[in-house]
């Protein structure tokens, strides 16, 4: 598949983003992943989700780990400088980046493997600093690329595709990012892209470390009876709590929302976020809450969907380091350096 | 001295100096007017014949410039192949890089003995301080070495120089295995005759004692007095 070229034509009329590129201009190379893999819906929300925001595909950087999931970065956003670096350590190499130059929008992809076994310490410390980027983990309780092993995501008592019972108990990602204090926690489903593009494009307008986790079925390994992480398992059990508008610009908002049934969230960079309620119980603001409701349904056996959490005020790394707004890479010697006399002065103080 | 001294500070090194006319380098980086320009751009693109290829910061150009990083299954313009030929040009390529790279690692300090010599001694690192104590001892005992501080791998090209300009090279270390010998062996073909470990892995810090110890038994052994005056 690697050798195949994808073809450039495109019928003259497709759609245009206010950058006046097609959602052709976002994509990748041709996926060499598995025919139905839950992965490639994720890669085609991406796409749609940077289309949708009009988003210049060269000011995007693309990191990943290793697993399926981290390959897919090749398949979307081919104008992007891409990273596929080292199992588990997407997330180091991207709070690198980010601390290099705070311009560019920053896109972690990972799998569970990657982010809950691996880079499990990485996943969590850069959730903890607040990096300003979206991290999204595509979900599938297998290790795909080995042959099906069960991972660290993989529900307690799930059947692997040759029968065997998971013993372990599972690594609830979503969970631990609310613990870590990720300033935007969502889960979706990749089955489910109505509700997946929203989230990815709110995640990117969100200043702060915006973590999704993504039930991304393995077809391969991980889609039969007895799995948890199958497509018709996350149907019958996914409890959506909210549906996501995004709006963008300062235009009135027009959509026609029954009275109560929509909350307004504004964002730092004048992103509106309009949430409608399918679980009247559930508020997206109070993180304890959140923690409290997803331990019970999760006991329940259901998948929690949606946003789950938001904190519009977020701060982010750079402004707990009060870096100046200049992005590191292009400071030069006159902005960074001291100078000898500066040099002698502290030589002078250690003597 | 023990790395742990090292790292604990416990040493003193001239103070820092600051050229300020100095610039930074930043090596080959590729600018959006150089794309503009139409200059070839391949993040694995050998240009010049020293392995090291240009690079463009991410965010340079909207459509020109970018390229994914991964493993090593890609070609000249980081486009992902698996293709012999491909591979095995890019390995060529980081060879001639790491040849590159001999002469731009710190060179190591050579300092020579009273009178000439043919033989030498190589160490390196936190052997260096006991080193400069056993040189004192062995020249006072008659022993005369030239000496090599190694501070950088892959070799500099007078390390090789270093090794042709003496019948007997010692290698200090304090390792069981005689790890910088093996590298030296094997980047320069030599014969590890040669080559004499002297190797200190006790958990203590090497000393000149020991140093100047072996040293110098070594040197007694090779000294063979001749049959006829032994006789008279």
């Amino acid at each position: 598949m690697t050798y195949i070229a994808k073809p450039k034509f495109q019928h003259p009329g497709l759609p245009k983003n206010d950058l006046g590129y097609t959602h052709r201009d976002y994509e990748g190379k041709v996926s060499t992943l598995c025919a139905g893999c839950g992965h490639d819906s994720i890669t085609a929300s991406i796409i749609e989700a940077c289309f949708h925001l009009s988003i210049e595909p060269h000011r995007v950087a693309k990191i990943s780990g290793i697993g399926c999931s981290s390959k897919t970065p090749d398949y979307f956003l081919g104008n992007s400088h891409g990273f596929n670096s080292v199992h588990g350590r997407m997330p180091s190499v991207l709070t690198g980046a980010n601390l290099a130059n705070r311009d560019l929008i920053y896109l972690g992809v990972s799998g569970d493997g990657d982010s809950a076994s691996i880079g499990f310490g990485q996943f969590a410390h850069s959730i903890r600093r607040g990096v300003n980027m979206t991290y999204i983990v595509e979900n599938n309780g297998v290790y795909g690329l080995t042959k099906g092993q069960f991972s660290a995501t993989a529900d307690r008592g799930s059947k692997s595709k040759k029968g065997v019972m998971n013993t372990d108990n599972a690594i609830d990602l979503v969970a631990i990012a609310l613990q870590l204090g990720a300033t935007f926690v969502a889960r979706s489903f990749s089955g489910d892209k109505t509700q997946l593009v929203p989230l990815i494009e709110a995640a990117i307008r969100h200043k702060g470390a915006a973590f999704i986790d993504v039930i991304s079925p393995c077809v391969a390994f991980n889609n039969h009876a007895g799995s948890t992480k199958s497509f018709d398992y996350v149907r019958e059990h996914n409890d959506a709590v909210n549906r996501l508008d995004v709006i963008t610009g300062r235009e009135p908002i027009t959509v026609d929302y029954a009275p109560g049934s929509v909350q307004i969230v504004e964002q730092h960079d004048g992103t509106r976020l309009a949430l409608r309620k399918l679980d009247a119980d559930y508020e997206a603001h109070d993180r304890l809450a959140a923690m409290a409701f997803l331990q019970k349904h999760t006991a329940k056996g259901q998948v929690v969907t949606g946003l789950l959490y938001v904190d519009p005020e977020a701060e982010d790394l750079h402004a707990h380091l009060d870096t100046v707004d200049t992005p590191l890479n292009q400071l030069d010697e006159k902005a960074l350096c001291p100078g000898s006399a500066a040099l002698d002065k502290f030589n002078a103080s250690l003597r | 001295m023990l790395d742990l001294d090292i790292g604990m500070n416990h040493r003193l090194s001239r103070p820092l100096k600051w050229d300020d006319a100095r610039l930074y380098d930043r090596g080959k980086v590729m600018t959006a007017e150089m794309l503009d320009e139409g200059r070839d751009f391949g993040r694995y693109l050998d240009v010049d014949g020293d392995g090291i290829p240009f690079r463009t910061y991410p965010g340079t150009h909207p459509t020109k410039g970018s390229y994914f990083t991964r493993g090593t299954s890609r070609d000249r313009y980081a486009r992902y192949s698996e293709e012999g030929a491909v591979y095995a040009d890019n390995m060529q390529r980081l060879l001639r890089k790491f040849e590159t790279a001999k002469d731009m690692v710190p060179r190591p300090l050579q300092a020579n003995a009273q009178k000439p010599t043919k033989y030498g001694v190589i160490y390196y690192g936190s052997t260096s301080p006991a080193m400069d104590e056993a040189i004192g001892l062995l020249e006072a005992g008659g022993h005369h070495l030239d000496r090599l501080r190694i501070r950088a791998f892959p070799f500099h090209s007078s390390v090789a120089s270093f090794l042709a300009e003496h019948d007997f090279v010692y290698v200090v270390e304090q390792n069981r295995d005689a790890q910088l010998r093996s590298l030296i062996v094997n980047e320069n073909g030599i014969d590890p005759v040669r080559l004499v470990p002297i190797l200190h892995y006790d958990g203590t810090p090497i000393t000149a004692r020991f140093i100047a110890g072996a040293i110098g038994d070594h040197q007694d052994q090779l000294k063979v007095t001749p049959l006829r005056k032994v006789k008279s």
